[in-house]
């Protein structure tokens, strides 16, 4: 479905991704894990198009989106749900899960479609005539997420959903994840810091380091790998 | 001062200052979307006092039909200084935009002068306009009547489209984060020419009725409404609609009452609302309904 080939991308001098390859197939959850600047958000910025490739080529469903304009790539149904939520706060959360609407002209199935993400997330129900601003950062995750099924994600990349979440809420925001893959069949691109809960729900996974994926398998494969469990998840061998 | 010729003047500078906020909205807008003061946007409403003249009196169309195609005309101006003149630029500092829209507006300005003419044109008033009231006793002119009702509707249109429909819903979202937009699907270069769309329509609206009131106009009739609309968006705290709309109708009154209760000092006019504006960018420079400015993260 997606198709990533030796991506090459540069922050003026700085080269941030070297040569990175990697595919996401339907239905699949892959997860990116690795350290701070190893070029995770990279990756996933660069297959919406914010930021240009200068090198290597991004395929979506056999189609060739690289360095295409981030609405064009939306429409195709790739939707990024971006690091720090970024709801936005002067709307209401109506508002935001209807802004990620925004491509769609079906009315009646936008509708049903809200109705589901209230089911998904009575919270925002509760809220609805809120502005995002007032919500609390775990809610304002669930938004983001809602906000991006909204817009009939055939691929939905997510980039650090646990970020600054506690505890009870990064378990439920995975859960959430999970449903979303198994029981409607999204296909979902998961970065995550929170490396051992990636890899659990992972039916594949890459490990980048410096702008290179250095290691790559299965969820489980990684999980029990002695590297990945030395620098990842923090357990001696 | 008897109350007859007090609230003359009270109206008066109401509908000084509605004209005042319409041209306030146009800054504001672009302002809350692209952080960039829009220089020119003076200009445009004396572009569209100079296409209603044309309509009217050269090509003597009926005036309904000149205001529409003024409010069109000028738009597409708008809309094209915003694709030439600052799109390319929207990545580069914020200072290279800024230095480009004075540059623009010294550019429309002298290119106004040489084709059009400096010597001031009379400007065709629309019957209804030129129509005096007679309120119990009160006469009004018909300007002091019809601006602010007019404005009042345009705004209400404005409100309409910025709050109940998805284009303003986008247009909201790009003044937050244009980048989350993006990834809403929504294309966003679109959504900023719409906003000097309508910035420029309603500055094209208000310079008609400026011209009706002040029945003269010339290439240079921009600048001094422009600085005051641009002191009305400060003062009503740039960024914010609603405040742009209290921040023009407070100037208009103030510039009319200090000629009206002390006409020696009439000359400094101009003056008093410039000092406005540095004693709001002194005391509170986010204005009356501005947010208080946050560190970006």
């Amino acid at each position: 479905m997606l198709k990533v080939d030796n991506l090459h991308v540069y922050y003026g001098g700085i080269h941030a991704l070297k040569g990175i390859s990697l595919k996401v197939d339907r239905g699949d959850f892959v997860s990116l894990v690795g350290a701070n600047g190893a070029g995770k958000s990279t990756t996933l910025r660069t297959i919406v198009g914010l930021v240009k490739a200068k090198e290597g080529r991004v395929e979506f469903e056999g189609e060739d989106i690289t360095n295409k304009p981030t609405h064009e790539i939306v429409s195709r149904g790739v939707l990024l749900t971006p690091e720090g939520r970024r709801i936005f706060p002067n709307l209401t959360v109506r508002e935001n899960l209807m802004l990620g609407a925004y491509i769609r002209k079906d009315k009646a199935d936008i509708a049903a479609d809200l109705e589901k993400v209230y089911d998904l997330f009575p919270r925002l129900k509760e809220r609805q005539n809120q502005k995002g601003g007032t919500l609390s950062g775990g809610e304002q995750q669930m938004l983001a997420i809602g906000r991006a099924l909204m817009g009939r994600p055939k691929l939905l990349a997510l980039d650090e959903p646990s970020l600054g979440l506690a505890p009870l809420l990064v378990k439920e925001v995975f859960e959430v994840l999970k449903e979303i893959n198994e029981r409607d069949g999204t296909t979902i691109l998961l970065v995550e810091q929170n490396a051992y809960a990636a890899l659990k729900l992972a039916k594949q996974a890459y490990v980048l380091e410096t702008g290179r994926i250095v290691l790559e398998g299965t969820g489980e494969e990684l999980l029990v790998n002695p590297q990945v469990r030395q620098a990842y998840l923090g357990v001696s061998s | 001062m008897s109350i007859e010729i007090f609230i003359q003047q009270l109206l008066n500078g109401i509908s000084l200052g509605s004209l005042y906020s319409l041209i306030a909205i146009g800054y504001t807008m672009v302002y809350g979307i692209l952080a960039l003061i829009n220089f020119a946007h003076g200009d445009i409403f004396m572009i569209g006092a100079y296409i209603a003249f044309f309509a009217v009196a050269i090509y003597a169309l009926p005036w309904w039909l000149a205001a529409i195609l003024t409010i069109i005309l000028t738009a597409c101006v708008g809309m094209l200084i915003e694709r030439v003149a600052y799109r390319p630029l929207r990545d580069e500092p914020r200072i290279s935009l800024l230095i480009t829209a004075v540059g623009v507006a010294f550019f429309i300005e002298n290119l106004a002068i040489v084709t059009l003419g400096a010597r001031p044109k009379g400007f065709p008033v629309p019957a209804m306009m030129a129509t005096n009231f007679d309120i119990y006793g009160f006469r009004i002119s018909g300007v002091s009547i019809w601006v602010p009702i007019l404005t009042i509707c345009l705004l209400a249109g404005l409100l309409y489209i910025i709050y109940r429909t998805k284009i303003g819903m986008a247009m909201r979202a790009v003044a937050k984060d244009i980048e989350a937009t993006r990834l809403m699907g929504v294309n966003v270069d679109r959504v900023i020419m719409y906003t000097f769309a309508i910035g420029s329509g309603l500055a094209a609206a208000g310079g008609m009725m400026w011209a009706s009131k002040y029945p003269q106009i010339q290439p240079l009739m921009g600048m001094y409404p422009g600085w005051k609309a641009f002191t009305a968006a400060v003062v009503g705290g740039i960024g914010n609609i609603t405040g742009a709309m209290i921040g023009g109708l407070i100037i208009g009154v103030v510039e009319i009452m200090t000629v009206a209760f002390f006409p020696t000092l009439s000359g400094f006019r101009d003056a008093f609302v410039f000092a406005i504006l540095i004693i709001f960018l002194l005391v509170k420079p986010t204005g009356l309904m501005g947010e208080p400015l946050k560190e970006k993260v």
